[in-house]
């Protein structure tokens, strides 16, 4: 029963638009809004439980308690969090460059939202089922390069600048090993469909197929999505905030929120294309797939906050190093590897 | 076709989301005025020139290889997708032009574009 909830909801939905006599045109679209609602919604309350579980499990691995006072566990604080920065004065800086200062932090929830509508996160349970999914998820994520640098040089602000820079050559370095990592994954699965890959995995993980894949692109999202070690755009020993130091109130809550999001994104698409997306391992199929889904995310969540407390920020010229002296030709390899494997013993 | 149109109520979706937050912000948050509140957040001593300069160009050498890859791994893809039609000349094929890939990172590389100087 609770394996198709979702499903039958939508299905449901459907339903009661053809038996009021309204156009399947205008059914499909409203059935894509609807979609859209539930999914902003799922980010929302994703994103306010990450940044209470970001404290907390950032507080556990310093031996601290974290927030404790607001509510039980400091659950509250998830609520306290959201009302502050919703009523803190968005200053309009006198010597930014306007357009592009208003505009970055309304983009910067585009790229995420936009890549959420191809993910399956259950059996049969993603917004729009596309052809070309992987492409378009490649391509999508290429956007937040933008957003960034928008931010940064709009602020005319000299850490806003480098942070800018510095995002620009990170996100730009690391979407190499990326993009290649992934052609390992598609020469297995022979599809750029999201439900299709997540099908062809139903015999094993790609995490077992496709380790070394695996690792470099679980380095080089973690490095996309901002994330320490590969904080450098932000490193608030340095820069103060890197790009985001001109702005407050909301503006700065959409770049803080983004973050959490593109984290999220990152996650959902891990557990997509390496760890079998919704499928349930050991054939416990009692646990419906959407909650399989949910759980294997939130576990590389996890794993990537536990990475935070564990390694140093490494610098500029390293990271710069590690993507295109040891992460390319490392994927380059894989292709090749990949390739003849699949030829020859034709896995 | 729908399915696009799907995307796109997406995409949007993003950007109405952003609207709408600072909209509701923008009617409730207080607005107090103070000259030192505009000015840039820098150290706080008197601000020199703007930022708006002209920056080292390491950034550009790493952008501009990123556009040969990314190029070039365009059209990885749809070999990739195609992998078991394509059989062995693909292969074949496929490795020869990665191999020339390989070459430039090798040239690029040699020519020190990834030294951090």
């Amino acid at each position: 029963m609770f394996e198709t909830i979702f499903v039958d909801a939508a299905n449901w939905l459907r339903n009661l638009l053809i038996s009021i006599n309204l156009s399947p045109f205008v059914v499909e679209v409203f059935l894509h809004v609807v979609k859209m609602v539930v999914i902003l919604v799922f980010v929302l309350l994703n994103v306010m439980w990450l940044v209470y579980m970001e404290r907390k499990v950032s507080a556990r691995f310093q031996c601290r308690v974290g927030p404790d006072r607001n509510g039980p566990y400091g659950l509250a604080q998830i609520f306290n969090d959201v009302a502050k920065l919703i009523s803190k004065e968005m200053i309009l800086p006198t010597h930014v460059n306007k357009k592009m200062y208003l505009l970055a932090p309304i983009l910067i929830f585009a790229p995420p939202m936009a890549i959420l509508a191809v993910t399956p996160m259950g059996e049969g349970m993603a917004a729009v089922d596309l052809n070309l999914g992987l492409y378009y998820f490649v391509a999508i994520a290429g956007i937040n390069t933008v957003v960034v640098w928008m931010a940064g040089w709009s602020s005319n602000n000299k850490y806003s600048l480098v942070g800018g820079m510095r995002a620009v050559a990170q996100m730009v370095s690391y979407e190499i090993p990326l993009l290649l990592a992934l052609v390992g994954v598609i020469v297995l699965t022979g599809t750029l469909n999201l439900n299709g890959i997540v099908d062809a995995q139903k015999s094993a993980w790609l995490i077992f197929t496709q380790p070394l894949a695996f690792f470099i692109y679980f380095i080089a999202a973690m490095a996309e999505a901002n994330r320490a070690p590969f904080d450098l755009v932000e490193g608030e020993s340095e820069i103060i905030s890197g790009p985001y130091t001109e702005y407050s109130g909301m503006g700065f809550a959409f770049f803080f929120l983004a973050e959490y999001a593109n984290l999220l994104v990152m996650a959902i698409m891990t557990t997509t294309l390496f760890l079998g997306g919704w499928l349930a391992p050991f054939g416990w199929t009692f646990i419906p797939s959407w909650l399989w889904f949910i759980i294997k995310v939130y576990f590389v969540i996890w794993v990537v906050m536990w990475m935070r407390w564990t390694f140093p920020r490494i610098r500029i010229d390293h990271l710069m190093n590690l993507a295109w002296k040891f992460l390319v030709p490392l994927a380059i390899a894989n292709i090749f590897v990949t390739g003849l494997a699949k030829y020859f013993i034709g896995i | 076709m729908i399915n696009w149109l799907g995307v796109l109520i997406f995409l949007l979706s993003g950007a109405a989301f952003g609207v709408i937050g600072i909209g509701i912000s923008y009617l409730i948050q207080p607005r107090t005025k103070n000259r030192y509140k505009l000015e840039v957040y820098e150290s706080g001593i008197p601000v020199k020139a703007s930022a708006w300069v002209r920056f080292r160009n390491q950034y550009f050498t790493y952008a501009l290889i990123f556009v040969i890859f990314d190029v070039e791994i365009l059209y990885l893809y749809p070999w990739a997708v195609s992998f078991v039609e394509l059989g062995l000349s693909g292969l074949i094929k496929m490795f020869i032009f990665i191999f020339i890939l390989v070459l430039g990172l090798w040239y690029a590389w040699k020519e020190g574009a990834f030294e951090w100087r």
